[in-house]
């Protein structure tokens, strides 16, 4: 099964319309609406709600003053940093300050969510607007302050370096400096957030289905603000309808406050939010802006680097640093310069805050990366690829110390990877010796076309940890849980895989569970492209614990030794006897030394004696059952690469760009499910070209989102990405899990905006230093480059 | 996003609309395709009173051709005056136009008169209407009228029917011989409204050299621009040099700048769309 | 002054061959009503402006956003929802098989849209080219798939239907 590209299990309930997608769920439930803020900064003076009491069926009405306790406090700021000096999160509801569009002031609940719109609608705040601040210039300036209490807007200052970059650049030969801008996007899953929360009058318990990529993240946040025990509160994850980074934060205010409303009333209480929200309320990335120096020789080798950048965050900061320092880390990608200098400043803004999006900074290191080694080949006259392959790090070379600290905490230490094996079957893939040719050759007709290259290399699989729990039933039926979440990677189909294989069982007899507290209730979240690799592994050791106990009842029971005994179809038996074995449903039973026999499995194991007859029937070192549990930790991240091309031609009169090929090598380690890794490929490569080309979020300058929804953010349809992908493959196991398997999830979004800008650049012949681009901005672009050159 | 509540109606009959709509004054709004109204209603921008749901009113679900004239009532869909074999043999540009009209599945419910009652700046009927020189029926308790299509957009979102008066109708007058129409637009996605858009009419001599043109654009302008392309294409071979027409386009539009696109950008756009669409119209009606 | 409850309308209609009716004021959107009033969640809701295709049903055998319809307005038509695509014994319809052979489907959510789309598409073209295919979905919005997938679903569907309506 481990390799195989089986068809996936999820797929039959989906198709049919039984996916249970959290607003599925609740029918039953009270409705959630607010109040949010129309302006980006403003103070609050008053809050009216009696026009609002008047509707039909208003149930409650909550402002900021009916919370208390740590629900009155911020909500927490997950990730702390030494650095993070100035860290601020909202209030669950706002307290007397709003710092962006969008931000919840008031909670209404009503028997639907029409009417609780009706009411919120009726709720007059008063405000006293405050100039707001938007973009990188704006906050960096420091004159309007988003929070009183940060000079600067400033949450964060952070260096980084390895050797002396300042002296090796002034010392080079050769020097250039570029500034580059990455605009803000934005992760936009099909569905958006929601919370549902029933509070269990008689067992005192919290029950939440959260659409989150984190249920025990959640769980404990929760807890924590309702002064609840962990005991008390479950947290599941539902079906959901993508994540791709967005829902990793928490907890929102809306799952504090729905959690709080349900034990409050006694009622169960939902919200959905609706696509307006979520593009204000919601977390934004992205937004960078960089001044890079680098100093190098004449054969193009890089002697010295040095990135100061300026990361927008927002208004608020609860997932601290983690996507400026992916850039500043991610950001060397499969290189090595001899000495690196990497400083940036994390800064408010009075903007929707800024969470992970699937890439989580590596799209703007790679784009800084990538653009420095081709201004750098075009300075110097030299092929793009020869650049890039002599500044990579050879495979001898690894594992390859960076000298840094990565986003786990850990040394970024690169464990394996062949970069120019890897660079080889691209440049032969997309035929890159033969492009001038082509180049010119269209140019004779009159068509412009270009061709562009980017490679990254991926941090995935970070800890702390996931879990595996494997458990056999007197069925037969083998029940996996792992605590992280699916928002589409397919988990049921390839933690199953693992299972059959690693237990000898058929797939349809293994069931998994993800995200629920109920089952498994340590984990950590699904995000950094970890869940193959953590939750893999994890349910692998799980499952080899399971067969080792399988393997030891079953030898007592067949009066054999362990190591003689297979399994296979779910049927323990010795080896050279497929036939003649007992089925593991059986094993279960003789696990589980019972008084009572339940039914005919009970029943027919009582013909096999197990155990010592004199001693306990649980020995001191046993446990009842068959299950088996474990944990994996990784000492570090294990590394993933990419190298992507794109052929884009642009029309000299429109300036609309055509992708004409996109072609893909990938490097993630061994497979357990090849089309499920396509998949995840082409949506990557698909949201990556909507924000290389298409997909922005428009602020104007009082901090109005001026295309908060899909008509005006623009979301590619089938037609707007490349309707041919080109991939290429290379494994280079990963020494690190049991498994030798790396993170797919992100790899395909991450070169785009490099790759594009590139292309674009090669067939117009002018620099492109900010993405995404659009024809509009192509075409001003021309017109500026046609002004200077006359 | 939920609509807020509304009285609402759903009247059987145009004269049972009509007095409906009477008593509304100005309070109420109309609802046929409601692929533009919906949202809008949803988004809390629009809140009338009453809402008067014209999908009964069978009398007016029709297409019909005369030898020189397309009539579309009211609830004509988009899709099937798109898929009328008479529409498109009397006036092709309708369905050149309505291809392009957001997707299929928006086309099954929208409505011609609809989306001219609409009168969005990037509403590519609107450019037909124009470039065609149709006109639309206005009906109300006080009568009817007939309003030619330079009277009837006065701006963006807004045309001279007054609150109490029903569109029921827009009259497209038919293909003449030797004449070929195109529509070219350009938009950011597949269906996303245009950047820029051009409806083209133009006549041809035996030879295939033009003889005379018209042009409305939409996107350039608060309602859609008419640019009369007579002079400049008179005695031009249509694959030949064209540059006269789009500078006369270009000077003809004033595109303002959004999110999308600068205002340069879409004059440039204007002028090569134009000659694209003059070349492609000009193919048509030589075959 | 309270505000009054209000009115509602009685609204029926036939869904996926079965005859239901609900009250529901006139502002309930159709997508509310197949959802909530008749329990039907096959069919998702992404946007309620109309762009993203997720809440796409067949109305008289047409595809059409069900956020962009009230239900009044709908009354006494015929729906097609997801849940009424496969056969009475549970065998998923072409579409339905065709994503599931070809992985057109990761997260689930804009998936119905695109199975009452397609099944429309392929009614009208059935045996479309892969451009056809590409213009027949060109009108819904996917996060996961990066559609081409999806694309290969539509020509296996075309397939497993013999190239019959």
């Amino acid at each position: 099964m481990f390799g195989q590209p089986i068809v996936r299990r999820e797929d039959p309930r989906l198709l049919v319309g039984e996916g249970a997608y959290l607003d599925d769920l609740g029918q039953d439930a009270l409705a959630a609406a607010f109040v949010r803020s129309p302006y980006a900064h403003a103070r609050i003076t008053d809050i009216d709600v009696s026009a609002a009491l008047e509707v039909d069926d208003l149930v409650a009405i909550y402002t900021y003053d009916d919370l208390a306790g740590p629900l009155a406090d911020p909500l927490p700021l997950l990730i702390p940093h030494p650095t993070l000096t100035h860290g601020r999160t909202a209030h669950a509801l706002a307290r007397d300050e709003v710092n962006h569009v969008g931000e919840a002031i008031a909670m209404v609940i009503a028997h639907d969510r029409y009417l609780a719109e009706d009411a919120a609608e009726r709720i007059v705040v008063s405000y006293e607007p405050l100039p707001a601040v938007v973009g990188v210039a704006a906050a960096r300036d420091g004159s309007i302050l988003v929070h009183n209490d940060v000079p600067g807007n400033l949450a964060a200052r952070m260096v980084q370096e390895n050797g002396d970059a300042a002296a090796a650049i002034a010392a080079a030969p050769h020097r250039l400096t570029l500034d580059l801008q990455v605009e803000r996007s934005a992760s936009t899953p099909l569905e958006p957030r929601g919370v549902l929360a029933r509070w269990d009058t008689e067992s005192r318990r919290l029950r939440i289905w959260s659409s989150t990529q984190t249920t025990t993240g959640l769980r404990a946040a929760i807890a924590a603000k309702l002064q609840l025990d962990l005991a008390d509160v479950e947290v599941i994850a539902p079906d959901i309808g993508g994540g791709f980074g967005v829902k990793i934060n928490h907890p929102w205010p809306e799952e504090v406050l729905v959690a709080f409303a349900a034990r409050t009333l006694q009622r169960p209480v939902k919200f959905t939010e609706d696509r307006r929200e979520h593009f204000i309320a919601s977390a934004h990335e992205r937004g960078q802006l960089h001044r890079v120096e680098v100093g190098y020789d004449d054969d193009g080798r890089m002697l010295g680097l040095s990135v100061r950048f300026w990361h927008d965050n927002g208004a608020y900061i609860p997932y601290g640093l983690i996507v400026p320092i992916v850039t500043s880390t991610q950001l060397l990608g499969p290189y090595r310069p001899e000495s690196y200098r990497v400083e940036f400043d994390s800064l408010y803004t009075n903007t929707v805050m800024v969470t992970p999006y699937r890439g989580a900074g590596r799209p703007q290191g790679c784009f800084v990366m990538e653009r420095t080694l081709d201004a750098i080949a075009r300075e110097r006259s030299l092929d793009r690829v020869e650049v890039r392959r002599r500044n990579f790090i050879q495979p001898e070379e690894m594992p390859y110390d960076q000298g840094l600290i990565f986003q786990d905490g850990r040394p970024l230490i690169y464990d394996s990877g062949n970069y120019p094996a890897a660079m080889d079957l691209l440049t032969k893939l997309v035929g890159w010796s033969d492009f001038d040719s082509y180049r010119e050759q269209a140019r004779a007709e009159g068509r412009q076309v270009g061709i562009g290259i980017a490679c990254y290399v991926e941090g995935t699989g970070v800890g702390p940890y996931e879990g595996g729990h494997v458990q056999i039933e007197t069925s037969g039926r083998v029940k996996v849980a792992t605590g992280l979440t699916t928002q589409g990677q397919g988990h049921e189909t390839v933690f199953a895989q693992i299972v059959a294989d690693e237990l000898g069982v058929p797939i349809d007899s293994v069931q998994i569970v993800t995200g629920d507290t109920r089952r498994m209730p340590y984990s950590v979240g699904t995000f950094a492209s970890r869940a193959a690799v953590m939750s893999g592994s994890a349910i692998a050791l799980a499952a080899r614990a399971a067969r080792e106990k399988i393997m030891r009842v079953a030898a007592e029971a067949l009066e054999a030794s362990p190591d003689d005994l297979d399994i296979d179809d779910g049927l323990v038996h010795v080896k050279g006897s497929p036939g003649a074995g007992i089925p593991l449903g059986t094993v279960a039973v003789l696990s589980n030394p019972l008084r009572y026999a339940f039914d005919e499995a009970s029943k027919a194991a009582t013909q096999f004696a197990v155990g010592d007859q004199e001693g306990p029937p649980v020995a001191d070192d046993d446990e009842p059952g068959l299950e088996g549990r474990d944990f994996y930790s990784p000492t570090r991240a294990t590394f993933a690469c990419g190298m992507h091309a794109a052929i884009v031609e642009t029309d000299p009169e429109t300036a609309e760009i055509h992708i004409l090929r996109y072609c893909v090598v990938h490097d993630c380690g061994v497979l357990i499910n090849p089309r499920i890794v396509e998949g995840q490929i082409h949506g990557g490569v698909a949201q990556g070209v909507a924000g290389a080309l298409y997909e922005r979020m428009a602020y104007d300058d009082h901090g109005q989102l001026q295309n908060a929804s899909f008509m005006d953010f623009l979301m590619p349809y089938a037609t707007e990405v490349p309707s041919q992908i080109e991939i290429d493959h290379l494994e280079t196991p990963s020494p690190l899990n049991p498994l030798g398997i790396k993170g797919a999830g992100e790899a395909g979004v991450i070169p785009s905006a490099a790759v594009f800008a590139a292309a674009i650049e090669d067939a117009e012949g002018f620099p492109i230093s900010r993405m995404p681009i659009s024809p509009s901005e192509l075409f001003e672009l021309r017109q500026q480059h046609r002004k200077v050159s006359r | 996003m939920k609509p807020p509540p509304f009285g609402y109606s759903r009247p059987e009959s145009l004269d049972d609309a009509v007095r409906l709509l009477a008593e509304s004054g100005s309070d109420a709004k109309v609802l046929a395709g409601g692929q533009s109204l919906v949202p809008l209603l949803s988004m809390r921008l629009a809140a009338p009173r009453q809402l008067i749901d014209i999908n009964r009113v069978v009398e007016l679900a029709y297409v019909r051709t005369d030898e020189d004239t397309v009539h579309v009532g009211a609830l004509a869909r988009q899709a099937d005056v798109e898929h009328d074999a008479s529409t498109a043999v009397v006036q092709p540009l309708l369905r050149q136009a309505l291809r392009l009209v957001a997707h299929p599945t928006i086309r099954n419910r929208g409505t011609v008169v609809g989306s001219l009652a609409h009168a969005d700046p990037a509403s590519e009927l609107t450019a037909v209407l124009a470039v065609l020189g149709g006109a639309v029926r206005l009906v109300s308790a006080r009568g009817d009228r007939t309003v030619p299509a330079d009277q009837f957009f006065v701006g963006p979102l807004s045309t001279s029917a007054t609150a109490d008066e029903l569109v029921v109708e827009a009259s497209f007058p038919g293909r003449p011989p030797r004449t070929g129409s195109a529509f070219v637009e350009i938009s950011r996605r597949h269906g996303d409204y245009a950047i820029c858009g051009v409806a083209v009419c133009v006549a041809v001599d035996e030879d295939g050299v033009l003889r005379g043109g018209k042009a409305a654009l939409i996107s350039v302008g608060p309602t859609p621009v008419v640019v009369e392309l007579g002079e400049v294409v008179a005695g031009a071979h249509p694959g030949g040099d064209l540059s006269d027409v789009h500078h006369a386009v270009c000077a003809a539009v004033s595109p303002e700048a959004d999110i999308h696109a600068s205002a340069e950008y879409r004059r440039q756009l204007a002028g090569v769309l134009a000659v694209r669409a003059v070349r492609e119209a000009a193919q048509q009606a030589a075959a | 002054m309270t505000v009054l409850p209000e009115e509602l309308f009685d609204v029926q209609l036939t869904v996926n061959g079965a005859a239901q009716r609900a009250s529901v004021p006139a502002r309930r959107l159709l997508s509310d009503f197949l959802r909530h009033d008749l329990g039907l969640t096959g069919t998702h809701v992404g946007c309620e402006h109309g762009v993203c295709g997720a809440c796409t049903v067949l109305l008289d055998g047409r595809p059409i956003r069900s956020c962009l319809l009230l239900a009044v307005t709908a009354d006494g038509g015929d729906v097609t929802t997801v849940e009424g695509l496969a056969e009475p014994d549970g065998t998923l319809s072409p579409v339905q098989q065709a994503f599931q052979d070809c992985h057109g489907l990761q997260c689930g959510y804009c998936t119905p849209g695109f199975l009452t789309t397609i099944t429309a598409g392929l009614r009208e073209t059935p045996n479309p080219t892969r451009d056809e295919a590409r213009e027949m979905i060109a009108g819904n919005l996917c996060r996961c798939t990066g559609y081409l997938n999806i694309i290969a679903a539509v020509l296996r569907a075309a397939e497993l239907s013999g190239g019959r309506p």
